[in-house]
């Protein structure tokens, strides 16, 4: 297991693990919409199952809003 | 020209705080603020801009009141329904303060009219509701280098980002392009609390005024969130500026404005 922030909250997850599996386990609505930085650096959309989580890493997903009116 | 005697005690709880001042409110009375969208967020930017003293307040917007809107757009009032909500906003803000200049576009903003429109304002307020029209705004702020304030709501959740074109990340910077029509709900499908958007109107108020009188730190590298339902903000750090942006990096690939296409779901056609 390795140690990394999700959103502000520390937690396990199994090394190796790939954005888009980390997508499905946080039951991340719409995950082919949402933005993801690791370690302040975006993560493009179409390396979501290439790029894999390491020990430390801090991971944020950024969510369409539309609305406003 | 000076403040009045009036204005003095108008603003009397801007004047004594040193952030502000006589500097500052004198820069206020001085600015123009465009504010695209009269709704859910555009309502308490209006309503504080003009109570706040801004000079000249623009806003934008193609409908009319109506009944639906008044659960949270504040700035209009039951006996506005069915008038142009441009006008319905004015006379409110007028109401609230009449020292002030107010432009009225009954339009919707597009590809062929928006850079004009926001070339005359010192700061832009994005108030709109769907993401073809928050992407146009992002792209020509940038194109046009003027400073303007994102903001997003969904349900019981907003979101908020500054963007000082060239300096800060934009909203493509962190979204890339709009969601295919109809893929990510808006408020009309999904449903908004009223309050919501009197907490991201706010925040979008303060921004602005911030910006206008160069006090405290920006939300420009950072994206604010709010859940109501848990009551938590947080600040996220944003990557720089740019890297691989279409349209803020040094060589962009957008460089002429995109008319992405609207949704076209029978509600949105009825209009909200
Ligand atoms: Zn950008």
């Amino acid at each position: 297991m390795i140690n990394v922030t999700i959103c502000g909250e520390s937690k396990q997850i199994k090394e190796n693990t790939a954005i888009s599996e980390l997508l499905i386990q946080e039951n991340v609505d719409m995950p082919q919409y949402v933005s993801v930085s690791v370690n302040d650096e975006f993560v493009g959309r179409d390396n979501y199952t290439q790029h894999r989580l390491n020990d430390g890493d801090t991971v944020e997903f950024l969510y369409f809003m539309g609305g406003g009116r | 020209m000076s403040l009045s005697d009036e204005e003095l005690e108008r603003y009397s709880r801007h004047l004594i705080l040193k952030e502000i001042g006589y500097r500052g409110q004198k820069r206020l009375s001085e600015s123009k603020v465009l504010i695209i969208g009269a709704g859910g967020l555009g309502a308490p930017v209006g309503l504080y801009l003009a109570a706040a003293g801004v000079g000249t307040i623009g806003i934008a917007d193609a409908d009319n009141v109506d009944l639906s809107n008044l659960q949270r757009q504040i700035i209009h009032t039951t006996a506005a329904i069915g008038t142009p909500k441009v006008e319905s906003a004015a006379r409110s803000m007028k109401a609230v303060n009449p020292n002030i200049n107010i432009k009225t576009y009954k339009i919707f903003v597009n590809a062929g009219n928006i850079s004009d429109l926001i070339r005359e304002y010192d700061f832009v307020v994005d108030g709109t509701d769907n993401f073809p029209a928050k992407f146009l705004i992002n792209d020509a702020c940038v194109m046009e280098k003027k400073a303007f304030s994102h903001a997003g709501i969904i349900r019981f959740k907003g979101q908020l980002m500054t963007v000082i074109p060239g300096e800060s990340p934009c909203y493509r910077c962190v979204f890339t392009e709009p969601p295919p029509a109809g893929a990510v709900p808006t408020c009309r499908e999904a449903g908004v609390i009223g309050a919501v958007a009197g907490v991201i109107g706010s925040l979008h108020a303060l921004e602005t005024i911030k910006y206008l009188t160069e006090t405290g730190e920006l939300l420009s590298g950072r994206l604010l969130t709010f859940d109501a339902l848990t009551m938590q903000f947080r600040t996220v750090k944003l990557p720089d500026r740019g890297k691989g942006c279409a349209v803020c990096s040094d060589n962009p690939s957008i460089t002429t404005l995109i008319d992405y296409d609207k949704p076209e779901c029978e509600m949105c056609k009825r209009g909200q």
